[in-house]
């Protein structure tokens, strides 16, 4: 099965369709991914600035990410739950939203760079803590993780905008190519 | 008196026009306004949960919350500037909208409270005010920071 039938399946479920047409359970799983956005990123740029060393100078950062960490996971837990839930109730408008699929290959480099971080510069944590200037590697997981962040957050927000849907037509063909549209077809 | 007249005169400003019209000046604006959000969130939060006996629970609270403090001025200052923008662009909507009504009070109440109640208790020193007084004005911050972000969100649903 191709994602494109597959978001079609998906959107003819009952689940989808419900939430969709609801008046209120679209803007509430909304608004609680805008709320939870707060607790995770919220605690991730408070680390990604402290990697940086432009906040929290005298705090170890093994102590900022051990103690914050438990709270952007539980945020980011409640975030892709809500997400979900936002992406089942128009699967296929998503599917073919050019921001929508910029926000999930962001969202994949966020990941890699976690993972990057995690499994490299950080396993030594305790021994440069509290080093006035942080290791090289640690700095650029901390700028790389704001710049990412800031992306997919403007990403999401602007998947709402239907600029670049397939049926307004005629667009670029990049922008056909990029969003999975037939520029000779309206969908 | 009305405030009608004055929501009317920031819908026919210039700028409000010029956002109007514009397609993408909007959608920048917001996003810009939702990023200083995020900051504002990160530096409120950190002192807050620190103050209810979570998280960086080590650290002495003044000290935490003079740290987070540029990033909460900084944020509040961006979102401000961008809010009133965003607000210049649709006034009226905003007029006749509850949301936005509950965000702006729940920005006031926010505000004062941080600048008064919670910056004098985080600041204190430790065991000068009592834990439970502590957790209060910690809940009482998320509470209201919450009111200012849910009723953001419901001024686009309206």
């Amino acid at each position: 099965m191709s994602l494109q039938s597959f978001c079609e399946w998906l959107a003819s479920t009952s689940g989808s369709i419900a939430l969709h047409e609801s008046v209120w359970g679209y803007p509430i799983v909304e608004s609680l991914h805008v709320l939870t956005m707060c607790l995770f990123l919220g605690m991730i740029v408070m680390l990604d600035l402290r990697l940086l060393s432009l906040t929290m100078r005298t705090v170890p950062v093994s102590q900022v990410a051990g103690r914050l960490l438990p709270w952007a996971r539980a945020g980011f837990a409640v975030m892709v739950i809500t997400g979900a839930l936002l992406f089942y109730a128009i699967p296929v408008r998503a599917f073919h939203n050019i921001f929508f699929r910029i926000k999930i290959v962001m969202l994949i480099l966020a990941g890699l760079n976690v993972w990057v971080f995690h499994s490299g510069v950080f396993r030594r944590v305790t021994e440069w803590d509290l080093d006035p200037v942080l290791p090289k590697k640690a700095r650029v997981a901390g700028a790389v993780s704001l710049v990412l962040w800031a992306s997919i957050v403007v990403a999401g927000r602007m998947i709402a905008y239907n600029w670049f849907d397939c049926d307004r037509q005629p667009q670029p063909s990049t922008v056909n190519f990029l969003a999975g549209c037939d520029g000779n077809s309206t969908e | 008196m009305s405030l009608l007249p004055f929501f009317t005169w920031c819908e026919k400003s210039a700028v409000g026009e010029a956002i109007r019209n514009s397609q993408w000046l909007f959608p920048v604006i917001e996003s810009v306004h939702l990023l200083a959000l995020v900051l504002i969130a990160g530096a409120v939060l950190v002192v807050d949960m620190r103050l209810f006996g979570l998280g960086l629970r080590r650290q002495p609270v003044a000290e935490l919350a003079r740290d987070a403090q540029p990033w909460m001025i900084g944020g509040l200052t961006v979102m401000v500037t961008t809010g009133i923008l965003l607000f210049l662009a649709e006034a009226i909507k905003c007029y006749y909208s509850p949301a936005f009504a509950v965000k702006m009070t729940s920005l006031l109440l926010a505000l004062v409270f941080t600048f008064t109640v919670r910056r004098k208790v985080t600041l204190a020193g430790e065991g000068r005010v009592g834990p439970l007084w502590r957790r209060l004005v910690a809940v009482v911050s998320v509470l209201l920071w919450s009111g200012v972000g849910i009723g953001g969100r419901w001024i686009g649903f309206s």
